[in-house]
């Protein structure tokens, strides 16, 4: 594949983690986390810890949107869905994110709710002109990457005279999670915060470019290496960021220069501020209520709005007490830490949000990461190979 | 006085439908069937005109299997439902290294299906049936209320015989034991997900869909009791066929991803879709176990038979309590292969 396996080569990835484990100091931990799912989708894809140094550990950030649309977003979609007039339009991988009490999209379907899972926006205008007497709602989900085509919907809608389309808002923003994570250590020990720095949003950042990022190594001290979803671009940012760390800087970088400027997408920028305001709160699974982070529709765009339109309304639901999804989002954990990971949180039963989208950290570890522990906690095994 | 004979008016091919008078077990349901079925499988058996078809035992052990095809569309680039039905059910056979000699053919039909695909459909079944020398001698008609399907639904019964003495089984897999693969992987379940709503792309990515009893004669031929297990890797991909045969053999295999042929293609299809090519569904491609002594001749074999000239051998068998797939990436770190959660790609077969 032209363009792509040029980032997955495996000669580079080496010479890459030769230097690092060149630079970085044996006498001293590297903790760098990675903020998006697509960073992690693609360290433990091609087993880019494999190549890391001892000392150069990654942890895993909050940055897959189904992991932290709390329960209770959940709840209302399956409400939304559940009225018989309505037509609900979901991305795939919100299918069997768990609700209150075991439900899911993927359950409210099989009970007779019509829910069709859609590849784009796009998609939920089609059917809604197609179906002019169903009321489409589209489960709008995601961070600032998934907003525009969002907008880009509603300006469909708008054109089209769609007066049967509406969504159900849950965009979030990634600076806010970011500072959430830096504020959030308590002091105690066990909730330290050990991330020395981020490996920076890749497609995030083509819409918001790189200067929201400014305020967490000036303010925060933290350095941010803005960096692609490939194995090798994520390789080469982990170098920048061991170079900051042992050259004492804290500065926001950009290894993604083949898509993402300073600025940023301004177009999209500018839909996005004309669509959508933000709310006053917002409770996100795993990190709680975070201030002005998350999108709503402006009153402009209220006829849009499936909260409005259906009277939906947020119920609290609380996750499984001991589910750890919260520590672990926060990097303030590893999924082994947690008690149901593994016994009755799997893949195939999420109990918490980072087991359910491949993307999500406890997933990841699962279903790439296991073997790392069993072959050291057994490791003549390996030598039978 | 004879009685004068009614009007036999022909089925309309071109622009018809099947209505449930077709499943009802009058005139229509058997002109239905000897229309469109007798004539796409002919064979004694079936213009025998008997509600079974009888046969004579040869020797050996006998294979028996089934399977149902709902995959939708029903027609997609590089074959069809029908097609499908032939080919899945005679590979189940041949996987116990066993020649398959016979098929039966049921179909649930929805009311509205227009008669030109189901006489395409058959005709297409009756190619793949003729082209493997695997007659379908039994079969099936019912007609369901319109929403009650979707198009028309097909099972296939195989039966076939292996020599006496020969059990492939799942449980055989040994430490040390080699890997091969027939060709490229994920051919199918892109070529299906390509034609859906969507999802159309430049280039045409054809389904391999094809029947694999030659290409496993040859494999016998050259591996004899060195063949451990074979397996063909439909739904789930290769990724569930690794899985469990280190399930059922208590063992775990280590692969190497750049040994894996994919067509490149396909690999950028699943890039964008967000597929794994492991996961993706094939219709006529084999994942062999053999003992190291005999591999090179059975992977030899394999390359000089039209269906296998990709083959490669891609990992072993090593001793695993926790019976895991790994990998060796291409990028150089490793990783777990595992099942895939939920459906990646539904009612692809």
């Amino acid at each position: 594949m032209k363009y792509v396996d040029e980032y997955r080569d495996g000669k580079l990835a080496q010479g890459i983690a030769a230097t690092i484990a060149r630079e970085a100091d044996p006498a001293r931990l590297y903790h760098f986390m990675e903020f998006c799912g697509g960073h992690t989708h693609a360290i433990a894809r091609y087993g880019l810890e494999d190549l890391l140094p001892e000392n150069v550990r990654m942890i895993h950030g909050p940055g897959c949107p189904v992991c932290v649309l709390p329960m209770a977003r959940v709840d209302m979609a399956i409400a939304c869905a559940r009225d018989p007039k309505v037509t609900l339009c979901a991305y795939g991988d919100l299918m069997r994110v768990p609700g209150s009490s075991g439900a899911s999209l993927l359950k409210a379907k099989a009970e007779g709710a019509d829910i069709r899972m859609v590849y784009s926006t796009l998609d939920a205008i089609r059917i809604a002109e197609a179906e002019p007497n169903r009321e489409v709602v589209f489960f709008a989900i995601g961070f600032e990457t998934t907003t525009p085509p969002t907008a880009l919907a509603i300006r469909a809608a708008q054109k089209k005279r769609l007066a049967n389309f509406s969504i159900l808002c849950n965009h979030v923003m990634t600076p806010p999670a970011i500072r959430a994570i830096l504020e959030s250590a308590d002091g105690s020990e066990a909730d330290a915060l050990r991330v020395e720095g981020f490996v920076g949003p890749a497609h995030v950042s083509t819409v918001i470019g790189t200067r929201p990022y400014r305020v967490f190594a000036e303010t925060f001290g933290k350095p941010v290496v803005i960096a692609g979803f490939e194995p090798l671009d994520v390789a080469q940012a982990i170098l920048m960021l061991v170079r900051q760390i042992n050259e004492g800087r804290s500065e926001v970088e950009n290894q993604y220069i083949r898509a993402v400027t300073e600025s940023g997408n301004l177009r999209a920028q500018a839909e996005m501020a004309d669509i959508f305001e933000t709310r006053e709160t917002f409770e996100w699974r795993g990190l709680g209520w975070l201030p002005d982070s998350a999108l709503r529709l402006k009153a402009a765009y209220e006829r849009y709005d499936a909260e409005k339109r259906f009277g939906l309304v947020d119920v609290p639901a609380r996750d499984n007490p001991a589910c750890e999804c919260g520590a672990i989002l926060r990097g303030a954990k590893k999924p082994r830490d947690c008690k149901l990971f593994g016994s009755v949180c799997t893949p195939d039963t999420p109990m918490g949000s980072c087991m359910v989208s491949p993307e999500g950290a406890c997933s990841a570890h699962w279903t790439y990461g296991r073997f790392r522990e069993a072959a050291k906690a057994a490791p003549q095994r390996r030598n039978v190979a | 006085m004879s009685l004068q004979q009614p009007i036999r008016r022909k089925l309309d091919l071109k622009n018809g439908r099947v209505d449930l008078s077709h499943g009802a077990g009058g005139r229509a349901m058997g002109q239905l069937i000897e229309d469109i079925f007798h004539a796409a499988f002919d064979n004694d058996w079936l213009r025998a005109g008997n509600d079974q078809s009888a046969f004579a035992a040869p020797a050996g052990r006998m294979v028996m299997t089934t399977d149902a095809y709902v995959v939708t569309p029903i027609f997609f680039p590089g074959g069809d439902i029908g097609s499908l039905a032939v080919h899945g059910t005679i590979n189940d056979i041949a996987m116990a290294g066993a020649r398959p000699l016979y098929l039966s053919a049921s179909f649930i039909i929805e009311e509205g299906f227009a008669l030109a695909d189901l006489k395409r459909v058959a005709a297409s079944m009756g190619e793949a049936s003729r082209a493997a020398g695997v007659p379908i001698i039994t079969g099936d008609t019912k007609v369901v209320e319109r929403g009650k399907a979707d198009g028309v639904f097909i099972s296939t019964t195989g039966i076939g015989v292996a020599p006496a003495g020969l059990s492939l089984s799942s449980d055989a897999a040994r430490p040390g034991d080699l890997v091969a693969l027939s060709g490229t992987i994920g051919d199918h379940g892109v070529a299906v997900m390509s034609k859906r709503e969507n999802l159309e792309f430049e280039t045409q990515i054809l389904s391999d869909s094809a029947a694999l009893h030659g290409l496993v004669a040859a494999i016998m031929a050259a591996g004899g009791a060195g063949v451990r297990v074979m397996r063909d890797p439909t739904r789930g991909g290769l990724a569930a066929t690794l899985n469990e045969l280190a399930h059922q053999s208590g063992v775990g295999f280590e692969i190497e991803e750049e040994a894996i042929p994919v067509r490149s293609e396909v690999a950028a299809a699943c890039e964008f879709l967000g597929l794994d090519p492991l996961n993706v569904a094939n219709e006529g491609k084999l994942v062999a176990v053999l003992a190291p002594e005999v591999a090179d001749a059975v992977l030899a074999a394999m390359k000089a038979h039209p269906l296998g000239l990709d083959a490669a051998l891609i990992g072993r068998a090593v001793a695993d309590d926790n019976r895991f797939v790994q990998m060796r990436t291409a990028f150089g770190g490793g990783r777990i292969v595992d099942w895939l959660s939920g459906e990646q790609l539904p009612r692809i077969c």
